[in-house]
């Protein structure tokens, strides 16, 4: 059954320094409150999965959180480079990050065969790209039906997955809508899970093929509000393209960064 | 009459035009959202653009500035998660095009989307493949719309992200479940076309204005010329009319975010 802690609390029991972590949110519901307590705890040596690390990894790995980050697009979407990602790979600042690249189809079947508990996910995919070439965890294999050569990659299965949601119940249930990406793969593939939401109320008031994570499924559940900005919660408040321009500046440089880190997430609260 | 229009224009509309009504497009961000917008709201109002946020036959008023705005959900005719966008609607063979940009092409269509230079040493890191190399397998056929240029237009990119026809052309020679892959390309100087016989890409279409010479300067690699060389026709009025208040629509919404 899920536990209602505060953000603290959760991130100080479930994120431990060297734990794989997935972050995830396609655009939308992206965890950027519980990212910024991770950093504020200060943990260390974590590997990051998240399709499209965004702007939440940039700040994670560019305040010394990362060790590896796996991903399948690692842009600012609609305005261009993550600076923070790149300074780590290429320069290798605050240190040296790790990457092991996907593509998106490979990455949401590997999130799927998590929640499942295969060890495996097979696809129809990366037929004729060079990535297979840089990243060892992507295989081939012959299909023992037809023959037919296929991809296969290791499931997803983090040892925390932090997502999230517009809201819980009082049980700890929880509704995702809009563009739900794989936080309920996300979820239910990891060992513990953080469902972060805007509020609880004490019915969910939805109909029979919403997306509802049962409570007896998740971790611990902390109230979040405005939670995901400068991502967006479907029905709540609108994304921030404004920050996501801005942020370009604002990550292009190592000072400017530090110290939007320390004045924006050192400095404030979890309830800031 | 002549109307007056940009490259830009002239390459937006022409990306439109290659879509069909009620066909099912899987849609990249950026120029192809917005070809793909304006053929929906042009010639193709049964068009059925999909992205892989997982947003089904979506109707945006303004353009998306990331591939999960809000604006996709809340006008599409329904929101699935991306395991399934990928595996039943792209995987399970559901889609006719797929619309994707690029930063580097080469002579085979081949996609650069991760970085110039070497892997392990990057000179300039890229995002990263996305959802493309799987919509360029899996998607009956693709279109690539980007601007033309010499950085672009390359004879062998630096990686291949996702497949055109493969490093010698035969990238998709006796694979099972493949599309067609690349059937067009569309820049803002002209058209191309892979050769049914080797793949490599050849001009087929210039659009007005356009010289040889300037193609030829724009791209990195020995470019040919279909021998019936074709004028693309110019844009329409209403055609500019649309997209001009597309693009002033979004820049409005996006400017009061």
């Amino acid at each position: 059954m899920a536990e209602f802690l505060s953000l603290h609390d959760a991130v100080a029991r479930y994120v431990e320094d060297g734990a794989t972590v997935a972050m995830e949110g396609f655009t939308h519901l992206i965890p950027f409150a519980a990212g910024h307590e991770v950093i504020r705890q200060q943990k260390r040596d974590l590997t990051l999965i998240r399709m499209t690390p965004d702007i939440i990894y940039d700040q994670l790995i560019g305040a010394g959180c990362a060790r590896k980050v796996i991903f399948s697009w690692g842009g600012n979407p609609g305005v261009g480079s993550l600076h923070r990602l790149r300074d780590a790979v290429e320069k290798g600042w605050p240190h040296k990050v790790e990457i092991l690249e996907h593509s998106h189809a490979a990455m949401a079947c590997a999130f799927e065969a998590g929640a499942a508990g295969l060890p495996l996910a097979v696809l129809r995919g990366y037929v004729g790209s060079e990535l297979p070439s840089v990243n060892d965890q992507i295989k081939f294999i012959e299909c023992p039906f037809t023959g037919e050569r296929l991809a296969a990659v290791p499931s997803v299965r983090p040892d925390v997955s932090i997502v999230h949601a517009q809201r819980a119940d009082r049980q700890g249930n929880v509704l995702v809508e809009g563009i739900v990406g794989v936080q309920k793969e996300a979820v239910l593939a990891a060992r513990h899970s953080i469902v972060t939401v805007e509020e609880i109320v004490d019915d969910l008031d939805t109909h029979p093929n919403a997306c509802v994570i049962p409570g007896w499924a998740i971790s611990a559940i902390a109230v979040a509000e405005k939670g995901a900005l400068p991502s967006y919660t479907h029905g709540y408040y609108g994304r921030s393209n404004r920050f996501y321009k801005e942020w370009d500046a604002i990550a292009r440089d190592r000072d400017t960064f530090t110290r939007w880190i320390d004045e924006n997430v050192h400095q404030t609260g979890e309830n800031a | 009459m002549s109307l007056e229009y940009t490259s830009s224009e002239m390459m937006t509309v022409t990306a439109a035009r290659a879509l069909e009504n009620g066909s099912t497009c899987f849609v990249g961000i950026g120029l192809p959202s917005e070809a793909a917008n304006l053929a929906r709201l042009t010639h193709a109002p049964d068009v059925v653009l999909i992205y892989e946020s997982g947003t089904l036959q979506t109707k945006p008023n303004v353009l998306p500035l990331s591939i999960g705005d809000g604006e996709l959900a809340e006008t599409a005719l329904t929101t699935v998660a991306v395991p399934e966008m990928f595996r039943y609607w792209l995987q399970g063979g559901k889609i006719d095009v797929g619309f994707l940009g690029t930063a580097q092409i080469d002579k085979y269509c081949n996609l650069n989307t991760t970085l110039i230079g070497d892997y392990r040493e990057p000179k300039v890191r890229l995002p990263g493949g996305g959802g493309a190399p799987e919509i360029a397998t899996n998607a009956g056929e693709v279109f690539i719309t980007l601007k033309h240029s010499r950085r672009a237009f390359v004879d062998r990119v630096d990686f291949v992200t996702t497949l055109g026809f493969g490093r010698d052309g035969k990238g998709r020679d006796n694979v099972p479940n493949i599309g067609k892959g690349p059937t067009r390309v569309i820049t803002d100087l002209c058209v191309m076309k892979p050769d049914p016989e080797t793949k490599e890409l050849v001009v087929v279409s210039l659009h007005p204005g356009v010289t040889r010479e300037e193609v030829m300067d724009a791209t990195g690699w020995e470019v040919r010329f279909a021998d019936q060389l074709e004028a693309t026709p110019e844009p329409s009025e209403n055609e500019l009319t649309i997209l001009r208040e597309l693009k002033e629509r979004t820049e409005r919404a996006h400017a009061g975010q």
